[in-house]
């Protein structure tokens, strides 16, 4: 009884430390890009309002950065989802591209009232992103061919074959480098809203659905079987699959779910705000920055969200910095240096074990 | 004959920007850590090295050095961030590959912000005069249009790439310095135990990985092109650790592999060039070298083991 009591303790302990170091992490991350700031002769105070006011001073700033950061929810969910059954979904980008291709393609030639329409191109691209994430457990179960290997060339593999997709006649628009829009009937915007924050202002309903799959996923993952030996496969590959648990079943399981769900971030991307695809010279990021997003949201489904909305608006508000001539890039040194703080937490507790050491050396004397 | 010469050629100079990647992440991965980061160094060392070159030749005029010491300067840029990954996963044991990640952001970052800073909000570097590009050491012993001029007349920076592999190679595996980064990578304990001292030979072998990316980065910026840009690298870094993995975290291993690359790249230059004129989508021809590679990896490699101790920290005393 006390055992399990001091764990809980422990549990609780932890839970609280991972998020006050995270916390630490961003406060330190955002004194970076200040000195940076500095260091090129800004004001980082005028700077971090200028970002500040970008992200909240008006409704359609608020609408953007939730626009913003409804993908990396997802691809954010993407990579936590694989790190926590052990394995490194670097192919986020990839499968992203898929969900995409496979919306536009679904949102142009099909044609359905809308209340067929979406939910069948959303279901067909997270089924392609699905397949495309399998291949990577596939080729990791049955070769041994290490995921982030597999991913990487696959992300190559899908952004030229998308781009192949588009330049065919009939799917590319004439003098574009681009698809046919989706119809009207496959997209997901919110009409009303968007009268009132202005017709730009792309508000759609994915940060609904991101939400929902958010909740599912968290359950599929803490509360059921499945996720169960999941999680224990990623915690300990050779006593999972002592215990009786399908190592390699779930090795293609967990990188087919975690293909859907940056599937999804796609599908939505192009349901919602962009309506087309078009051709990529190099990787748009959405699959790297949900890298960053698991990370600093602890690879927890909750802790993604937080983690989104914080990179969104970095990066939505962020950008308003140059006004006063504060070059955007900024933004990616903050989110490099957050991310290396939550690498290096250590370095807190060094600086604290320093801190209590002095602290007890002058009560002593 | 005189096609399989360009093919060659073209495959030599694709090859080794990520030659020089993979080699910094072979040294790295040997001492026992992940450095998912090369991206990031390749990215600092392009933009370090295309930018002081450019400022170079610019206030001393085109002399023979400006070139190697922007080269130099390319590699020590690398080097820094070698150095941060270094402090991060040696001393603060981190975890590697999120250390890795952060790298990607800070050093693309950085060099961007720069490059805005210092030519007047431009994200693309201004190009490096040709005399002040890296010369081609062999050119004038060969006649140019002859088979021996087209494949040798190359940057000096593909000779040293071959070279750089030998050398690599020779350290791993001939000398003391190479025993005690492969020990340390396989057990580092027992290195430890031998009076080795594993943070030192970890923190060498990767600050060497983020020199040698940041001269890969280098090597792209100012011999194939003449300046950085914002998408010069995008993804080579990866390439480049794919390939050391597919060359079994071994120095030759990883070059066959950038050259498979490579080759893959100098035959979709080559037929997508006017004189063959073939009629393929150069977006399917693209996919060829990362489908081969799968399928390679599928076939023939067989499982490719890792270092017994890579990507994990070391802890004195840790039991």
């Amino acid at each position: 009884m006390e055992v399990n009591s001091k764990k809980e303790k422990l549990k609780s302990f932890l839970i609280n430390e991972t998020l006050i170091l995270t916390l630490l992490s961003i406060v330190m991350g955002l004194l970076v890009g200040a000195l940076i700031i500095t260091l090129s002769g800004y004001n980082p105070l005028e700077a971090y309002r200028l970002m500040l006011e970008g992200i909240f001073s008006q409704p359609r700033y608020i609408a953007w950065t939730v626009i913003r950061a409804t993908p990396l929810i997802l691809t954010g969910l993407s990579v936590a989802f694989a790190f926590r059954t052990g394995l490194f979904n670097i192919g986020a980008e990839g499968q992203f591209i898929i969900g995409a291709l496979t919306a536009a393609l679904l949102g142009y030639f099909l044609e359905l009232p809308a209340i067929l329409h979406v939910p069948i191109v959303l279901c067909g691209s997270i089924l392609a992103a699905a397949t495309w994430g399998g291949i990577v457990g596939f080729l990791k179960s049955k070769f041994g061919i290490h995921e982030v290997i597999a991913s990487i060339m696959l992300n190559w593999i899908a952004l030229y074959f998308m781009n192949y997709i588009i330049n065919q006649p009939g799917f590319k628009r004439p003098g574009t480098e681009a698809s046919f829009d989706i119809h009207e009937s496959a997209r997901i915007s919110i009409p009303w809203m968007r009268e009132v924050l202005g017709p730009a202002t792309k508000v759609n309903w994915g940060i609904v659905i991101a939400l929902v799959i958010t909740a599912v996923i968290y359950y599929l993952l803490f509360k059921t079987t499945i996720g169960y030996e999941l999680r224990a496969v990623g915690y300990n590959k050779d006593a999972a699959e002592y215990g009786g648990i399908n190592v390699n079943r779930s090795i293609m399981l967990s990188m087919a779910i975690a293909g859907a769900l940056a599937g999804a971030a796609g599908a939505m991307h192009v349901m919602g705000v962009s309506f087309r695809v078009s051709v990529l010279a190099a990787m748009e990021g959405y699959g790297f920055n949900g890298i960053a997003v698991a990370l600093i949201g602890n690879n927890n489904p909750f802790g993604v969200i937080l983690s989104a909305f914080l990179f969104g608006g970095l990066t939505y508000g962020g950008s308003k910095m140059q006004t006063i001539g504060v070059p955007t890039e900024v933004i990616n040194i903050v989110i490099g240096s957050i991310i290396f703080f939550v690498a290096t937490y250590r370095i807190f507790r060094y600086v604290l074990v320093l801190f209590n050491r002095k602290k007890l050396q002058k009560e002593v004397q | 004959m005189r096609d399989l010469a360009f093919i060659l050629a073209t495959t030599l100079m694709y090859s080794t920007p990520l030659i020089y990647g993979a080699l910094g992440a072979v040294f790295s991965e040997n001492s026992g850590v992940v450095n998912i980061g090369i991206e990031g160094m390749m990215t600092i060392g392009a933009f370090a090295g295309a930018a002081s070159t450019y400022i170079m030749a610019e206030g001393y005029g085109h002399l023979w050095w400006v070139p190697w010491v922007g080269f130099l300067i390319g590699g020590l840029a690398g080097g820094l961030f070698g150095l941060l990954h270094a402090v991060a996963s040696v001393t603060f044991q981190a975890d590697q590959t999120v250390s890795g990640i952060a790298i990607n952001f800070l050093a693309p970052g950085l060099a961007l912000f720069l490059s805005r800073r210092l030519f007047e909000n431009a994200t693309t570097t201004p190009p490096i005069p040709l005399d002040a590009k890296l010369p081609r050491p062999l050119n004038q012993f060969f006649d140019l249009s002859s088979i021996p001029g087209i494949i040798f007349n190359q940057y000096a920076s593909v000779y040293i790439a071959f070279i750089l592999v030998f050398v690599s190679w020779f350290v791993l595996y001939k000398t003391k310095l190479g025993l005690r980064i492969r020990a340390v990578g396989e057990h580092p304990k027992a290195a430890d135990t031998l009076g080795v001292n594993v943070y030192r030979v970890r923190y060498f072998s990767v600050i060497l990985s983020g020199i040698l990316a940041g001269l890969g980065g280098a090597s792209l910026s100012m011999a194939i092109v003449a300046s950085f840009r914002p998408t010069l690298i995008s993804g080579q870094g990866f390439i480049a650790m794919a390939a050391m993995i597919f060359g079994k975290w071994k120095p030759h291993g990883a070059m066959l592999a950038c050259l498979l690359f490579g080759a893959t790249t100098g035959i979709q230059i080559y037929l997508g060039s006017p004189q063959v004129g073939l009629q393929v989508s150069a977006n399917l021809l693209s996919m060829i070298p990362y489908i081969i590679t799968l399928i390679v990896l599928m076939g023939f490699v067989g499982k490719a083991v890792a270092p017994a101790a890579d990507g994990i920290p070391y802890e004195k005393g840790d039991r």
